[in-house]
């Protein structure tokens, strides 16, 4: 349940007679100095080496779905400070600065979109929000999701980033994954499908409900993906964690997931998976005749 | 069995020394002080009492991981007249940290499945101090669909500190059996009923723990991290694990004021640990007199009642969009 508070990537600005206007990022894969413009351009890939940065949700969104089919869903639903936390620092406080940091109320958006001829219930991660940890919030806008999408017999996607549970909400946030996998339980039961997207990083509670139980699970290149967090493993254990740990390489090889995939392939790949998997209820009846 | 004393026991402990000693001299000195004895036996109720009535969120984790406190076997043997353990996942070990298998209470038949600690070195090696790795979920998994087969209910008992945090856990995919007992637990057509005895430690409880009821002993704890880590990360210093305990809301009393258990059993005073026979008495006539309430419900209503209780667990605020007039009025 650690918090990765690790920076993904550090900008540094350049002396202006140099590169007028210009913002270059150093790659924290590669080393490299990146033109930032061209890291857009390739939806956060670094040219250099194909590291994945994590991307913003309309980054996200630009990547995925059709142009100006998003429509969002629970926009207005805020997080409370129920157990009038006080830690190191007030709940409430952490989500004030966070919504002013995000611009967003919570760290998950959810809605519908289409993605090639699919439409399908989306729903996007942001890690920068309180590192995506979920809460009351986040479990009920999966929640509606998922219901949501079974009214409407829409399959769901879900991009998954999140630290876990988050702590600020005690045991309402544990109950969380309960609750999603409920709502997935009753989407799967009606016959639809659910493809998982892990991206960097997907742990602890999120990956322990909702984002393990697609039907087709990916993950991107790059990503942490795991139940527990590798200094935890460390502590409990004294054991070296093995080379490539919890990265997607290695779960591919211990059977977690069905592909790795890179960014510029993901939309794709998903509309593939949706081919085969998402049939629209006319084309049911035509072929049980 | 050690004398294990929890450091705001030591009061009775005290008392304890004293009245021991007390009746050693009677017995010496042959010199009659049944009223002094029983004057200090009071003293040593009320001086229990009183501690056990003002408990902190920390104390309370502390009486949960007692060493004497009953736990899953205890219980197995206390409370049923058959016990048949079932073995293995099918799929890779039979993990000892969650066991399970077909029990008899009270001429009932049913499933139990429950996380099982150690009290030495040996049964600790064996149960891994009660940490189960994913094998132990996808067992429980497999019992809870044989009892789901054969229309028995199911009875989960939760006394762990967490699910096992290790590379093979994750080799094998911790997240992934965790997600999966949940997700099955909701489509069992019989039955559930779940109940902390001791440590409820974060999603390794909760895979095993979606019921149609919630019983938490009454010194029981049931929370999202341990209290020693939520301090390592809010407070950088595991320390200030009594600070976390306090501010997580993690006691049976606490989960019950927001509703996220059913009830509270109430243990003997001075713990579960004191006297293990009246908490076992306890344990099965509450669990029985639930049983007896969920049995009513058909398989449909089962599932039905889980998701709403589930369901509604949450709390936010939504702010409705106010159209805004199209005048000023
Ligand atoms: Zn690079």
């Amino acid at each position: 349940m650690a918090l990765f508070g690790k920076k993904n990537y550090s900008t540094v600005k350049v002396r202006k007679h140099d590169i007028p206007d210009g913002l270059w990022i150093k790659c924290v894969a590669c080393n490299e100095i990146i033109f930032k413009q061209e890291l857009d351009k390739a939806h956060g890939v670094c040219p250099k080496c194909d590291h994945h940065f994590q991307l913003s949700r309309k980054e996200r969104l630009d990547l995925l779905a059709e142009e100006d089919t998003f429509e969002e869903w629970d926009r207005e639903l805020y997080s409370v400070d129920t157990l009038g936390f006080t830690g190191s620092a007030s709940y409430a406080s952490k989500l004030e600065s966070n919504i002013k940091k995000t611009g967003y109320k919570e760290a998950v958006t959810c809605g519908q979109a289409h993605m090639g001829k699919h439409r399908v219930g989306m729903a996007i991660m942001d890690f920068r929000f309180l590192g995506a940890s979920m809460g009351s919030v986040v479990g009920e806008k999966i929640t509606r999701l998922f219901e949501r999408a079974m009214e409407k017999k829409l399959p769901a996607v879900i991009f998954s980033a999140s630290g876990g549970a988050r702590m600020y909400e005690g045991m309402l946030s544990l109950m969380q994954m309960a609750k999603t996998s409920g709502a997935v339980e009753r989407h799967h039961g009606a016959g639809l499908p659910y493809i998982s997207v892990l991206t960097h990083p997907t742990m602890a509670g999120v990956m322990a409900s909702y984002a393990t139980l697609g039907d087709v699970i990916i993950a991107e290149p790059d990503a942490l993906i795991g139940f527990a967090g590798p200094r935890v493993i460390k502590e409990t254990t004294q054991q070296d964690l093995p080379e490539g740990f919890q990265k997607p390489e290695f779960l591919l090889k211990h059977g977690l997931l069905d592909m790795v995939t890179h960014r510029k392939d993901l939309k794709q790949t998903i509309i593939g998976l949706l081919d085969y998997m998402n049939t629209p209820p006319q084309e049911q009846e035509e072929s049980s005749r | 069995m050690s004398t294990y004393t929890l450091p705001f026991e030591k009061p009775i402990l005290e008392l304890e020394t004293k009245l021991e000693e007390l009746q050693t001299f009677s017995e010496d000195q042959s010199i009659d002080v049944s009223v002094e004895i029983e004057r200090m036996q009071e003293k040593i109720r009320e001086t229990r009492s009183e501690i056990y009535s003002n408990l902190t969120a920390w104390q309370k984790v502390q009486i949960a991981r007692h060493p004497r406190r009953p736990y899953t076997q205890d219980y197995i043997e206390d409370i049923t007249s058959d016990f048949i353990e079932l073995h293995g996942d099918r799929l890779y070990a039979d993990d000892q940290a969650l066991i399970g298998g077909f029990v008899t209470i009270q001429g009932k038949r049913l499933m139990l499945i429950g996380t099982q600690k150690g009290r030495d070195t040996k049964s600790n090696l064996k149960c891994n101090f009660g940490c189960a790795y994913p094998e132990g979920y996808r067992k429980a998994l497999r019992l809870m669909r044989l009892a789901a087969k054969h229309n028995l209910p199911i009875i989960t008992l939760i006394d762990t500190p967490g699910a096992f945090p290790g590379i093979e856990s994750e080799e094998r995919h911790m997240a992934e059996a965790i997600a999966v007992n949940l997700r099955e637990m909701f489509s069992l057509p019989v039955p559930i009923i779940a109940i902390v005895i001791g440590e409820g430690g974060s999603g390794g409880a909760l895979g095993i723990g979606v019921g149609n009821r919630l019983l938490v002993l009454e010194h029981a704890y049931y929370s999202v991290i341990s209290p020693e880590g939520c301090a390592a990360i809010l407070w950088k210093d595991r320390a200030y694990a009594d600070k976390a305990a306090e501010a997580m809301k993690i006691t049976a009393q606490n989960l019950l004021a927001a509703k996220l258990v059913d009830a509270i059993i109430p243990e003997p005073i001075g713990g579960a640990h004191g006297d293990r026979k009246t908490m076992s008495a306890t344990l099965k006539r509450h669990l029985l007199k639930h049983l007896r309430r969920v049995e009513k419900l058909s398989p449909t209503e089962l599932k039905e009642d889980r998701y709403e209780k589930f369901r509604v667990m949450g709390e936010f605020r939504e702010q409705q969009l106010v159209p805004e007039p199209l005048l000023p009025s």
